[in-house]
């Protein structure tokens, strides 16, 4: 548990928590996006979680996510520090759980800070005097899950195609081009479900069969990189 | 005697059909900087992996500290330092950062922590610049750094890859002179690869020569210089030709014989008597104005041991 501590330490202080200004632009940003911008120009409308609205939700983070892990694992190889690291005491699994569970958490919150600012920017700016929050609230609960799960996929994903490249430019590029595989295949998986039966869930229904598909596809990309991310593998690349 | 730090068995490791080292049989004493030479591609490298239990041999099997590199790699990453090729500094992180991440690593307590990286970069003259990013140092200072690291955990056991590979002699020589003082005040092994022979020359009680993945001899630096031949000769003069070169290189007691600006340089093997060469040398037409002996470098025993197997 502590190499694992150690390991969040180190990724917050050289990745998140850098001393240069450049490094606030893209969090500013997406939040800024996702809690001023969207929710000031939709109103109340914001709060009612439209499925262009969940969308967003989960391309922000999912954004952020392949932008960010391609320079933690094929970035560490290309400056040659994860090579140092290796040779320390520190597990492997260490250094990858660290790894993704930053990424995922810093991709994640910016998510969670936006839909909170959006909140009370909407309640403040464009309510009408009672407080209102986000609804239906399963609808909510389920966009924060999926959201969850993307970032997860995402940076599985990003991991096995980073120890595969041999710079962080590669890598980021491959992980684009995946993304719009991911996109319109998944277009394609539900244009091959039957009509009556997609026709025939609930909004709510339609999200949690989404979140069993990229949860069975989370657990398979995560055990995945648990396998492919050793020492001996790594070193001889 | 006491127990060797490292003990080397018949180690081998191929990467497909390339042996990067060939069934190496190697012991380190404690408690000296032990050099590991050899030319760029010797498998140098590969050794140290192989020592730190990065890679599994093919043949063969090493104890590190008393721990079986195969089984318990866990343990002598736990108890070693390394610097390997590259410093694998985080240059966006401050150097104090850099150094508490390897304490942390190394399950050090905060206080300890902070006390070894004060004595550490005031010792190496890095204090003032603790927290800057490392990124913005010269190459030298993080060089330094990097050895630092390697030895933040008290260690008894570091491994330092060609660490000033690339430097200008200056610096160099600077970042030796640093190292060698940590290391006496540490009390701590080092196993050194360099192809560097006048760094191995100044640091290192014991050296190794290794060439395309083969031990071609081990001992100290003295022992080494006796076994190869050990004495040179500078002979000064005119009329130097290409045939008395040939003839000198025939003769038993020379090692090696070359021409440099009318200079003719000589290696002899063992203490050879120089009489009879300079009596060849007049014979031929040549005239000798001096005759200088001295002791050879490592350098030469190096160069003796590239060409002997060569041939």
């Amino acid at each position: 548990m502590s190499d694992l501590l150690t390991m969040m330490w180190k990724e917050s202080k050289d990745l998140l928590f850098q001393r240069r200004w450049s490094a606030w632009i893209l969090p500013v940003l997406l939040v800024g996006i996702l809690g001023v911008y969207l929710p000031l120009q939709a109103g109340l409308q914001w709060l009612e979680l439209s499925p262009i609205e969940i969308i967003v939700i989960l391309w922000i983070p999912f954004f952020v996510i392949i932008t960010f892990i391609g320079d933690a694992i094929a970035g560490e190889r290309e400056r040659h520090t994860l090579e140092t690291l290796l040779a320390s005491r520190i597990s492997d699994r260490a250094i990858l759980l660290g790894k993704l569970i930053v990424t995922v958490g810093y991709a994640w919150g910016m998510a969670l800070v936006g839909l909170l600012l959006g909140l009370v920017l909407v309640n403040l700016f464009r309510g009408h005097g009672n407080w209102a929050f986000y609804h239906p609230f399963d609808v909510f609960l389920e966009a924060l899950a999926l959201s969850l799960l993307c970032c997860v996929l995402g940076a599985s994903a990003g991991v096995l195609i980073s120890l595969r490249s041999a710079t962080v430019r590669q890598a980021q590029l491959i992980l684009s081009v995946g993304t719009l595989v991911l996109i319109f295949g998944g277009i394609l998986a539900l244009q091959a479900l039957p009509a009556n039966f997609v026709s025939s869930l609930s909004y709510s229904q339609f999200l949690l069969l989404m979140i069993a598909a990229i949860a069975v596809l989370d657990a398979i990309l995560l055990g995945l990189s648990l396998v492919s991310f050793q020492r001996s593998r790594l070193i001889l690349s | 005697m006491s127990e060797p730090i490292i003990h080397i068995e018949h180690l081998s490791r191929s990467f497909g059909t390339v042996k990067a080292l060939d069934d190496l049989s190697l012991e380190v004493p404690a408690g000296v900087v032990f050099g590991f030479l050899g030319p760029n591609g010797a498998g140098k490298t590969t050794t140290i992996h192989l020592l730190l239990g990065l890679l599994s041999p093919t043949q063969g099997q090493a104890r590190v500290l008393g721990f079986d590199t195969c089984t318990q790699a866990a343990a002598i990453r736990a108890h070693s330092g390394a610097l390997l090729e590259f410093a694998g500094l985080y240059e966006r992180m401050s150097g104090e950062d850099n150094l508490d991440l390897y304490g942390r690593i190394y399950q050090m307590p905060a206080p300890a922590r902070q006390a070894r990286i004060k004595e550490l970069l005031t010792h190496l003259d890095l204090w003032e610049r603790r927290r800057d990013q490392v990124g913005t140092w010269s190459r030298g200072m993080k060089q330094k750094l990097a050895v630092a690291r390697a030895l933040f955990h008290h260690p008894s056991l570091i491994f330092l890859d060609e660490p000033t590979a690339g430097f200008d002699p200056i610096a160099a020589a600077s970042l030796r002179n640093d190292l060698a003082s940590l290391v006496a005040r540490e009390g701590v092994t080092v196993f050194l690869t360099t192809h560097n022979l006048t760094e191995a020359e100044k640091l290192c009680a014991q050296v190794a020569v290794i060439r395309q993945g083969k031990l071609m001899t081990v001992g100290a630096p003295d022992e080494l210089r006796a076994r190869t031949g050990g004495q040179e000769a500078e002979i000064v003069g005119r009329g130097f030709t290409e045939q008395m070169l040939a003839s000198l290189r025939e003769r038993p007691e020379v090692a090696h014989a070359d021409l440099h600006n009318s200079h003719l340089l000589i290696q002899l093997r063992g203490e050879s008597e120089m009489g009879p060469l300079v009596r060849l040398l007049v014979l031929a037409g040549a005239e000798v104005e001096e005759v200088r002996r001295g002791k050879a470098s490592l350098e030469d025993v190096f160069l003796t041991l590239m060409e002997e197997e060569s041939t």
